[in-house]
């Protein structure tokens, strides 16, 4: 006899299956062209032979190994985060527990690492399930098909997000000098920790909550996009200028390239809160997204 | 700054030969240990492998079991600050001469290196599948109750590539890189 029921074994055989467990294969072996872009133009402002062109040189021939051999770009996976617009009236449900078998299935073939840990008991539940993983955002829209992006966004750099209340008396007001200077304090103390060159996402405003939320839909933006305010466009193009004069450099080594982007949303807030919220990314950016057909197929592949 | 290529265990001149800046190559054992691990040790747990003289490298990698024997899929380096509580301890007990990992460490860890003679190695954060590349075979695992990326892995590695970005001469590339961009960023203030 035995003491528990038998686990769900057998892997489901639908369309919808078969086009997540490629998005994941892909967000983690693939980087997206537009990061690459960024990767390799970045390292044409290193001296050459210095630690940064060195490290620039090692991520370059990363990218290429992991896309070639179809291997996780990065040991660490990430916390798995799937944000989906669904038609109306579509089963959401359904996606849901489709997408979390297409994770167990994507951690047994090592695309996923064994990445959900209870925070209590410190027990792996070996499978990247468990509550809070994977992560899903769905939205319904007018659109007859279904949106998914997935992004896998390592620890290192999730540990140098920050958050910030203005006034601060080190920083400044609730103006976007304050804002400028509470993004200028995060860049300092993530230092190379984050797996720099990184990416920036910021929320100005929201809750707490939300504006953490928001931040981290900021980089599911196009790296070379323009911001539609052209008081945010300023700022983000500031934000990497000054980054960028730091010296902090790749991996924290010393050089010209800490940041490749700086992507800034904005929320409305209380009048009593000014929260200026800041998801770092690393260079090992992997998002990915596809549209789907009412059967689950790839229609298109995003990014 | 030199290109040094070295074999563990590693003795200690060895490693007070190196400096800031100086790359390494190293080929032999490597000891994954991350959080986990540094914190059992360092409440009273013996290891279970022979540290001396060895390298301890900050990975939680990618294992696959493939025909009853573990491969490595992917296997960079992790954060190395979070072990800063432990670090001292574990260098000053167990003789390791070098940690790997990305980041850098602090002032605890830098004052071990320079006391008992051991270096922090930067490997590229990120560069899981370089770092794979080097790593030749898995020859076991210990503490896997921890879970997989937080186990002991015995990795026997041929030319493993790193940065001495903290040397046993109380240097650190860290430290230096933090006040010159502290300043740099205060004079660009809004």
């Amino acid at each position: 006899m035995t003491a528990t029921a038998p686990l769900r074994e057998a892997v489901p055989q639908s369309a919808l299956f078969d086009s997540i467990l490629e998005l994941i294969r892909r967000t983690s072996t693939i980087l997206p062209d537009d990061v690459v872009r960024a990767v390799t133009s970045a390292r044409k402002q290193e001296a050459p032979g210095s630690n940064a062109d060195v490290a620039l040189d090692v991520i370059g021939c990363n990218i290429g190994l992991a896309r070639d051999n179809s291997l996780p770009l990065c040991q660490d996976t990430g916390t798995i985060l799937f944000y989906v617009h669904t038609p109306v009236g579509y089963d959401q449900l359904e996606f849901e527990e489709t997408a979390t078998e297409a994770v167990r299935e994507a951690t047994r073939k090592g695309y996923l690492r064994q990445n959900s840990v209870d925070s209590v008991t410190g027990k792996n539940t070996g499978d990247n399930t468990g509550p809070g993983s994977p992560v899903f955002h769905f939205h319904q829209w007018r659109e007859p098909h279904v949106e998914v992006k997935l992004m896998l966004k390592g620890g290192g750099c999730e540990n140098m997000n920050a958050q910030y209340s203005l006034p601060d008396p080190r920083l400044g007001g609730r103006d976007l000098a304050g804002v400028e200077n509470a993004i200028l304090d995060c860049i300092l103390n993530a230092q190379g920790q984050g797996c720099g060159p990184g990416i920036l996402g910021v929320c100005i405003g929201g809750d707490r909550g939300t504006g953490y939320g928001f931040a981290k839909e900021q980089l599911l933006r196009e790296l070379d996009d323009t911001n539609g305010d052209p008081l945010l466009a300023d700022l983000e193009k500031r934000v990497v200028e000054k980054a960028n004069q730091s010296g902090i450099g790749p991996m924290g080594f010393g050089g010209k390239t800490t940041l490749l982007a700086c992507k800034i949303g904005k929320q409305n807030r209380l009048p009593a809160s000014f929260f200026v919220s800041i998801a770092y990314m690393c260079w090992a950016y992997r998002r990915r997204g596809a549209n789907l057909d009412a059967q689950g197929n790839v229609s298109e592949w995003l990014y | 700054m030199a290109l040094v290529k070295v074999t563990t265990p590693i003795d200690e001149e060895t490693i007070r030969s190196l400096h800031v800046g100086d790359t390494v190559s190293i080929t032999g054992r490597l000891y994954t240990g991350r959080d986990a691990v540094h914190h059992r040790i360092h409440t009273g747990t013996k290891p279970p492998v022979d540290l001396e003289g060895h390298i301890i490298y900050h990975c939680g990698p990618v294992m696959v079991k493939e025909n009853d024997q573990w491969v490595c899929k992917a296997a960079g380096p992790t954060t190395s600050s979070r072990e800063e509580p432990y670090q001292h301890e574990v260098i000053r007990d167990y003789h390791i001469r070098g940690v790997i990992g990305k980041g850098g460490m602090g002032e605890k860890t830098l004052a071990a290196c320079k006391q008992y003679g051991a270096v922090y190695l930067h490997a590229i954060g990120g560069a899981a599948q370089v770092c794979a590349n080097s790593i030749k075979r898995v020859d076991g695992v210990d503490w896997m109750d921890l879970g997989s990326p937080e186990a002991i892995w015995h990795l026997w590695v041929e030319d493993f590539m790193a940065i001495v970005t903290m040397d046993a001469h109380g240097k650190s590339l860290h430290q230096q890189v933090f006040e010159e961009s502290k300043a740099r960023l205060e004079a660009l203030r809004a």
